[in-house]
């Protein structure tokens, strides 16, 4: 498998409001500047609420900003496209196809499946799922199903995998174990990784840089340098240092912290 | 459960329809036709009970060999020795006590006697039935699951034509007998357009709501995985929408043999429907009921053949509706 180079994103001046059910405007996003690094790992990092999962949408091109622009590498993004790969917290597998139909997919739409077809075979191996190709996705578990997803997502080559909370549904077994499943295919791949989580630890395992973000209006707070070498430990000073740092910033250090997410 | 010693083993119980279908034939042959039975007397009843027993005794035999066969029949052995029971109290009560008249409800060899003898018309009226349910309701699946797509995809469908079917939909096509009989050429056409807008509209209607419900996070990944709005129609909406379509096809499944009898037995000529009318015009009972065992088995055949479909296509999801 040749290693996607590329994969910048830069978004400039990003904003973008929404008109709640009761007829408000919510700003969900104010003046995001933000530039991405070819083959980086980033992670989103925030309140709830506070736009992540609207600006990992406005990159995949799913949604459009009222004003500013998003490129990669320096192309304006209008629409989706299979370069910019996307995986849901919910697997969202096809539930009429099985696995192998489910990675084979992006490969037909595009109608690159013939001479692509032994990919298919190659990403279900790649994510442990091989034994499973002809398996239902009402016949898989939560972490297998999001294996499948990640498959799914890769085999088009996207220069960029945008990760929406993606192990946020599993138990925190499988959860570490895809983490690290995800950093060996990201070194592997070379992937522009945007993962948007609530999970801190999850965010300084995996990254590069953690941008944090701040509640309504949203806007990036802090980006963060993880210089941890990798491998990284749960238990290393380092981490747990840059752990206590995070909370800070979010405000959750030493007060009574009012959890957004269940473990 | 009883304890498996050998291959060989026998379970009481399929023999059941062999006691009931025996009982019949002993009783048939012991007591005499009643005297004021004024119909000529046929051996075919005898016949049928014979074949009945020959076939249900080489089934008892197999099923001594073989344990899944075995579970099957002996768990359907108490309804069918039941079946063959009410047979025979409905042959009792006809030849031989004539205690229902005998105009109306035939003995079941006259029954027997019309397929024997009438086989080649029968088919031929099938066959014309056959004709014209699937020109019509091929025709209406077809159009059912378009304009289906068309209304659950497209704003623009859905504003003009979604009032029309809400008014056109909900009138039953037999209502549409008087009109169609005129505005068409033929009866054939007039038909096939009645059994076409029967099965149309429920197809119609849960095609558009399968659609429009399909969850949206499947188009977002399917646009991120490079598709494009043709493919998002045909590759995610519709085989999401499976369920629902096949459940509007089989609601319109249903109305559609209801409308055909309808239209066969108003205007058509020729055909089962029309067939169980003439006769029934000509006091010709016997040949009604044949009519109604020939659709009857012909119906539920082709139902069960859309369940097949169902589960060949729908293989992914299981239990939407048990047939």
């Amino acid at each position: 498998m040749v290693k996607d180079l590329n994969g910048e994103i830069e978004a400039i001046h990003i904003y973008k409001q929404f008109i709640n059910p009761q007829g408000e405007n919510i700003v969900a996003l104010n003046d995001v500047n933000v530039v991405i690094r070819p083959g980086e790992f980033i992670s989103l990092i925030g309140p709830s609420g506070c736009g992540k999962t609207t600006f990992l949408r406005l990159v995949a091109g799913l949604d459009k900003a009222n004003s500013g622009k998003i490129t990669l590498d320096g192309e304006t993004i209008t629409k989706a496209s299979y370069e910019r790969g996307l995986v849901f917290q919910d697997p969202t597998l096809f539930p009429w196809l099985d696995v192998k139909e489910n990675v084979a997919y992006g490969l037909k739409t595009r109608g690159v499946f013939k001479e692509k077809k032994d990919e298919v075979g190659e990403f279900i191996k790649l994510v442990g799922l091989e034994g499973f190709e002809k398996s239902y996705p009402h016949q898989l578990s939560g972490g297998m199903a999001q294996r499948a997803a990640l498959a799914r997502a890769l085999v088009n080559h996207p220069k960029v995998l945008l990760l929406d909370e993606p192990f946020g549904a599993l138990d925190a077994f499988t959860r570490m174990s895809m983490q690290d499943e995800l950093i060996k295919i990201w070194k592997d791949r070379g992937t522009t990784m945007i993962m948007v989580t609530h999970d801190v630890d999850e965010a300084i395992y995996l990254s590069d840089r953690i941008v944090v973000m701040s509640a309504r209006p949203a806007k990036i707070e802090n980006i963060i340098n993880v210089n941890i070498s990798r491998p990284r430990g749960r238990d290393m000073p380092e981490f747990l240092n840059l752990r206590a740092k995070i909370l800070q910033i979010l405000d959750f250090a030493g007060k009574r912290i009012e959890p957004e997410y269940i473990i | 459960m009883t304890e498996k010693k050998n291959s060989f083993r026998l379970d009481l119980r399929v023999f059941i329809p062999i006691e009931s279908i025996s009982l019949a034939l002993v009783l048939n042959k012991l007591l005499p036709t009643n005297g004021s039975y004024t119909q000529k007397e046929y051996p075919y009843f005898t016949y049928f009970l014979i074949l009945l027993l020959a076939i249900f005794i080489v089934i008892a035999v197999i099923t001594a060999f073989n344990k899944s066969f075995q579970d099957k029949i002996v768990y359907k052995s108490w309804f069918i020795g039941a079946a063959f029971f009410l047979l025979n109290i409905y042959n009792l009560a006809t030849i031989k006590f004539m205690v229902i008249p005998n105009i109306y409800f035939p003995s079941p060899e006259m029954i027997l006697k019309v397929f024997i003898k009438d086989w080649a018309f029968l088919l031929k009226c099938l066959g014309y039935s056959g004709k014209l349910l699937l020109t019509g309701y091929g025709s209406g699946a077809v159009l059912g699951i378009i304009t289906g797509i068309l209304v659950g995809w497209s704003k623009g469908w859905n504003y003009w034509i979604n009032p029309v079917i809400k008014v056109i939909g909900p009138i039953p096509s037999t209502a549409w007998v008087p009109i169609a009989l005129v505005a068409f050429p033929t009866s054939f056409t007039a038909s096939v357009f009645l059994i076409g807008l029967a099965v149309w509209f429920p197809t119609t209607v849960l095609t558009s709501s399968g659609i429009s419900s399909v969850k949206q996070a499947y188009f977002e990944v399917s646009s991120t995985l490079g598709a494009s709005t043709i493919q998002n129609i045909f590759k995610v909406a519709v085989p999401s929408a499976m369920p629902s379509i096949f459940i509007g096809i089989f609601n319109g499944t249903c109305s559609s043999f209801l409308t055909l009898m309808t239209a066969e037995m108003l205007g058509v000529k020729y055909g089962v429907g029309w067939y169980i009318n003439w006769q029934k015009d000509m006091l010709s009972y016997p040949n009604v009921y044949a009519g109604l065992i020939t659709i009857a088995v012909t119906f539920s055949l082709l139902i069960t053949l859309l369940f097949k479909v169902r589960d060949k296509i729908l293989g992914w999801q299981k239990g939407v509706i048990k047939w």
